[in-house]
This record gives structure tokens, C-alpha cells and sequence, in this order.
């Protein structure tokens, strides 16, 4: 007989090492996540992902399964907290959807929308951050960095790379680049990088591939987050 | 006075297409018309908010001109209603903000391509710029908002026939969109 735990009163069956997140995701039960991604050491840092384990608060993608383990995920408290959290994101950056290519495609706003965020409640620091369009085929717009560390992680560890880093604490956190000016442009980083494609916002992007699909027909214009992420995490898994 | 429900609607900082977007509800217009009577709006020319039910805001909050409009908004109507990017996170006109208003003045009136007679507008008529495009919730309480570069018709229309009609309003996830 396999373990399990529960999720929202569900029980659902978990391999030992498994962490919370993993466990869920396959058995079809979709926690918000930002930072995560199968396959990738977890980072807990976005804390959307956020859950209850037997009264007290954890982050799925880094808290490991146990017997015994009574979770609760999608209760009107975590949901509300989870959009604080989005909220959060929004005004810390520069994000404005309308001017933006991966608008549509974008994590933050798929996590957005499935929790109903319609405005960004808090007041907005309009940051003062750079745009370093510097390299032929790529452009990185720190506007829309939420440091979720995915492109350091991928850098590292898929690409045998070390392209990214970030540097600095709180308001004056920032990704930087491993190059000798600092630019894009000189550092090793190509197209098909696993670190290119993993950004979750339009921070890092590809040029001239911005509009390949029309506005209105990107995946999260149709679908909602949690089915697009279970259909490819699970396959993944 | 007529008991028809009263609604106000402006631009602020906007470029008008969240009004051109409320006009794509197209003959749904005529229903709107049997329910609704319009006060200080484009769409009537009327120049000062009197006692509304809802209040329409498009833009952000860019000049002390939106600022007077916004707080008169505020004060006369029922429920205030961000409508559009700009008014919730001050859109592209808030892309200017993290470059100081002087440099902005001189890149348009003084250094600018093309620019015949350099002088940076002082006529006393026109509203003094602020330093920032602020979003409407960081000067008054907004009720209600409505996302969207522009939020489409269908979303004007569900809204306000929510509203209209005594539901509290809901917006399916197709209609919520922030481009």
C-alpha cells in the first residue's frame, strides 16, 4: 500500500523524496507557483505556493510529503493571500501587459488571472530598471523580472552555464549578468539556452519572435494556468 | 428627475479607447439608453458631475486638471469604477515615470526631432504636469475595476448589467484580460 497525504481533503498517494508540490501535481491537483518547475531544484522564493500543512504554513515545492500530512490548498484565506503575493509582483516591477511580447504567454499574468486579480491594490514604486537589448537575438527587460531565479537555476544547471546571478537585497535586488561588461552581448548565452526559454514573464526574450502569434490566441487568453500547467507538468513527470 | 440610474464617464490621462471600446456594445446602446441616463460624459458634453449612481474613469492621473475631475468623480458618484490599464496601473502614459519630468519636457518641446520654435508650453490654462502618472486608486477609493487595454465591449456590458440589474458583478475569465 502507498502513502498519502491529503490536499482539501483528497487523499493523494506520494513516492518517498516527493515533495509536496510533486505529490499534487501528480495526482491532477494544481497549487499556484511562480518559481517552481519540474525538474529544477526547488527555490521557495515566490511562496505562491503556499499551503496549510497541518496548521502551519509551508511552501509546497520545497516541504517534503509525509504520512500523515493534512493540506490545505484552495481555501478562500490561501487564494487571498496568494493574490496579495501577485499583487506584490505587479507593483514592485514595471508591468505593463498592454506594451508587452510575452503578454499572453505570461506566467504572472496566468497566475493572475486564475486568481481573479482585476487591479494591483498597492501603491506602485515605479522602479527605475534598465533594458539590455545589447545581444543580437536576445533582449533582457529587468522591468519584468520577479526574480524567480529559474534562468539562474538554468543556466546552471541544464545549460552548464553560470549566465545569471542575483545580487543585491530587497528594493535593490536585480539580476546580473557573469560578463565582463555586465551587457548580455558578452556573456555566453545563446538562443535555445534552457535559461532563455524558462522565463516566466517577458523579462528575457527572444527578438523578432514577439508577435509570431496574434494577441488574443496565446495560451493564456484561452486556457486557464492550472490545466496548461498540469497538462505539462504532469507529462513531464 | 427621471429614476433612471445615473452614469458619468471621462478620460483622464487616456487615449479614449476604453469610451471607443464602451461604444462597440453596438445596439445594446438603445437597451442602455431605456435603462441608464447619461451625466458629465464625452458622450453629452455636459461639464460638471451632478448626483450619479456610477462613475466611469478611464486613464491614469497625469496633471492637477485629473485630479480636480477625479475627486469631483469621487465625490458624486455612488460607485467609482476604474476602467482600462491606465487607471489601474497608470498604462503607457506611466512609462515616463521613472524618467524626471524636466528630461521628459526637453525630449519633447526643446531637443526633439522635427521641433520648430523650442519653448516648453506655459500658457496658465494648461494643468500643470505632475511628476508621476498615478493610478486612479492612489488618489481616491475605486469600487470596482475593470481590466483591459481596452476592457472589451462584452466586459462594459456585463458589468453594467450586473450592476444595473441588483447582481454583484462578475466577469467569466475570457473577458479578463490585461492587454
Amino acid at each position: 500500500m502507498s502513502e498519502t497525504i491529503t490536499i482539501d481533503g483528497k487523499e493523494i498517494p506520494f513516492k518517498a523524496g516527493q515533495t509536496i508540490i510533486e505529490a499534487a501535481t501528480a495526482a491532477g491537483v494544481y497549487i499556484p507557483h511562480l518559481c517552481h518547475k519540474p525538474g529544477y531544484k526547488p527555490h521557495g522564493s515566490c511562496k505562491l505556493c503556499t499551503v496549510n500543512v497541518n496548521g502551519r504554513r509551508c511552501s509546497a515545492c520545497t516541504f517534503p510529503a509525509a504520512t500523515g500530512q493534512a493540506i490545505l490548498n484552495k481555501t478562500q484565506e490561501l487564494e487571498d493571500n496568494r493574490r496579495k503575493i501577485t499583487q506584490m509582483l505587479f507593483v514592485e516591477g514595471n508591468h505593463f501587459c498592454p506594451s508587452c511580447e510575452k503578454t499572453g504567454n505570461c506566467q504572472l499574468q496566468g497566475v493572475a488571472y486564475y486568481l481573479a486579480m482585476k487591479d494591483n491594490h498597492f501603491p506602485h514604486f515605479f522602479a527605475n530598471r534598465e533594458l539590455d537589448a545589447s545581444h543580437p537575438d536576445l533582449l533582457i527587460d529587468h522591468n519584468r523580472c520577479i526574480f524567480c531565479n529559474l534562468c539562474v537555476r538554468a543556466s546552471q544547471e541544464k545549460d552548464g552555464k553560470n549566465v545569471f546571478a542575483i545580487s543585491g537585497r530587497g528594493i535593490n535586488k536585480r539580476l546580473i549578468i557573469n560578463s565582463k561588461t555586465g551587457l548580455l552581448k558578452d556573456s555566453d548565452i545563446e538562443v535555445n539556452d534552457c535559461a532563455v526559454q524558462v522565463c516566466p514573464t517577458g523579462a528575457i526574450l527572444e527578438k523578432r519572435k514577439g508577435y509570431s502569434t496574434p494577441i488574443g490566441q496565446r495560451i493564456y487568453d484561452t486556457q486557464q494556468i492550472d490545466q496548461v500547467s498540469l497538462t505539462q507538468e504532469t507529462v513531464y513527470e | 428627475m427621471s429614476d433612471k440610474i445615473r452614469v458619468a464617464t471621462t478620460s483622464l490621462a487616456g487615449c479614449f479607447g476604453c469610451h471607443m471600446s464602451f461604444l462597440d456594445i453596438d445596439e445594446r446602446l438603445l437597451k442602455l439608453a431605456e435603462l441608464v441616463e447619461f451625466d458629465r460624459s464625452p458622450i453629452t458634453d455636459i461639464e460638471h458631475c451632478s448626483d450619479c449612481d456610477i462613475g466611469l474613469i478611464e486613464g491614469g492621473v497625469c496633471n492637477a486638471e485629473n485630479v480636480h475631475v477625479l475627486r469631483e468623480f469621487r465625490k458624486n458618484c455612488k460607485i467609482l469604477v476604474a476602467v482600462g490599464a491606465c487607471s489601474i496601473n497608470g498604462g503607457l502614459p506611466a512609462m515616463r515615470n521613472h524618467i524626471p519630468l524636466e528630461e521628459c519636457l526637453n525630449e519633447a518641446y526643446i531637443k526633439g526631432i522635427g521641433v520648430e520654435n523650442p519653448q516648453i508650453p506655459n500658457d496658465p490654462e494648461l494643468p500643470l504636469l505632475l511628476d508621476k502618472v498615478y493610478p486612479i486608486h492612489e488618489i481616491v477609493k475605486v469600487d470596482y475595476y475593470l481590466p483591459g487595454c481596452p476592457p472589451s465591449a462584452d466586459v462594459f456590458w456585463t458589468f453594467l448589467t450586473d450592476l444595473i440589474e441588483g447582481r454583484e458583478p462578475s466577469l467569466p475569465y475570457e473577458l479578463v484580460h490585461y492587454d
